[in-house]
C-alpha cells in the first residue's frame, strides 16, 4: 500500500530533474534526453492518478504520450543530425545564428 | 509493506539514475542512466497494476527510443560536454530557487492532498481492457496518432536525408 502522494513526489522529482537538465546541459542530445525524462515523470503521475481514480483512461493517455514521444524523438534526432551537418557542433552555445 | 519497500527501492534507483543523467558529462553515460530510469519506472508501473504500460515502457522507451538515442550519439561521435560559465545569476539564484520549489511542492503533495493508499491488484490494467478502450472509446485519437507517426517518419527521412544539391554547389564554389 503506497499513498498516491508518494508517486506524485517521485513524478515531481523526475520532472524537476528533467527541467534542470534542460537548463544546465550544453549538449543537444542530453537536452533532448532531459525532455524524455520530463515526459516520463508526467507518465508516472498519469498512471498513479489512473490507479487512484480507478479509471483506465489514464493508462490510455500514457500510451498516447509514448506515441507522441516516439514521433518527437524521431523528428528531433533528425533535426539534431541536420544541425550537426551544418554547424559541425553539438554544443548549444555555438548554435547562435539568431543571436544579436 | 512489501509494496512500500519495492516502491522506495525502485524510486531510489529512479532518482539516482535521473541525477546521474545530470551529473555525467558524456552523452552515452547519460543515455545509459536514462535506460535505468525507464526500467525502474516500468517496475513502478507494475506496482500500480499497469501491466500494459510497463511492457510498453520497456519495449518502446527503453528499447526503441533509447536505441535511437544511442545510435545518434554514435553516429555523430558526440564527445565530452563543454561548459561555458557565462551566467552567474544561475548559480546565485538557481540552486536556492530549485531547493525552495522542491520543498514547497513536496510539502503540498504530502501534507495537503488527502489520499488513501491504493491496493496493488485493485485496478484492472490488463492489456485486454486497455485494448478495448483503445479501439472503442479512443478509436479516433488512435487513428490520428497513426497519421502523426507517419508524418514523423516522413519528416525524419526528409530532415536527416543528405541534401545533395547543396553539397554539389559547395564543391563548385
Amino acid at each position: 500500500m503506497v499513498p498516491l502522494s508518494y508517486y506524485l513526489v517521485l513524478s515531481g522529482i523526475l520532472f524537476a530533474c528533467g527541467v534542470t537538465g534542460f537548463l544546465i546541459k550544453r549538449n543537444l542530445i542530453t537536452i533532448f534526453m532531459s525532455i524524455e525524462l520530463m515526459l516520463n515523470g508526467v507518465n508516472l503521475s498519469f498512471v498513479a492518478f489512473a490507479a487512484h481514480w480507478h479509471a483506465l483512461s489514464g493508462q490510455v493517455f500514457v500510451f498516447f504520450v509514448m506515441v507522441v514521444a516516439a514521433a518527437e524523438s524521431a523528428v528531433g534526432l533528425a533535426i539534431i543530425i541536420a544541425v550537426f551537418r551544418t554547424r559541425e557542433t553539438l554544443n548549444v552555445d555555438q548554435v547562435n545564428l539568431l543571436k544579436l | 509493506m512489501l509494496h512500500l519497500i519495492l516502491f522506495l527501492a525502485f524510486g531510489a534507483v529512479c532518482v539516482a539514475g535521473a541525477v546521474n543523467l545530470l551529473v555525467q558529462r558524456h552523452p552515452i553515460n547519460s543515455a545509459l542512466s536514462l535506460v535505468v530510469v525507464m526500467g525502474s519506472l516500468a517496475v513502478e508501473y507494475l506496482l500500480l497494476g499497469a501491466e500494459f504500460v510497463a511492457a510498453v515502457q520497456i519495449i518502446v522507451y527503453a528499447g526503441a527510443i533509447m536505441v535511437l538515442f544511442v545510435f545518434v550519439i554514435m553516429l555523430l561521435n558526440a564527445g565530452e560536454e563543454e561548459y561555458s560559465n557565462k551566467s552567474r545569476v544561475a548559480h546565485v539564484v538557481g540552486i536556492p530557487g530549485v531547493l525552495i520549489g522542491c520543498v514547497l511542492i513536496g510539502w503540498v503533495l504530502v501534507e495537503r492532498s488527502h489520499t488513501e493508499a491504493v491496493a496493488v491488484g485493485a485496478l484492472p490494467g490488463a492489456p485486454k481492457d486497455i485494448g478495448w478502450l483503445l479501439f472503442h472509446d479512443y478509436l479516433l485519437p488512435f487513428e490520428v496518432t497513426s497519421i502523426l507517426v507517419l508524418i514523423a517518419i516522413m519528416g525524419a527521412v526528409v530532415l536527416a536525408g543528405r541534401p545533395e544539391p547543396v553539397q554539389q554547389s559547395k564543391k563548385e564554389s
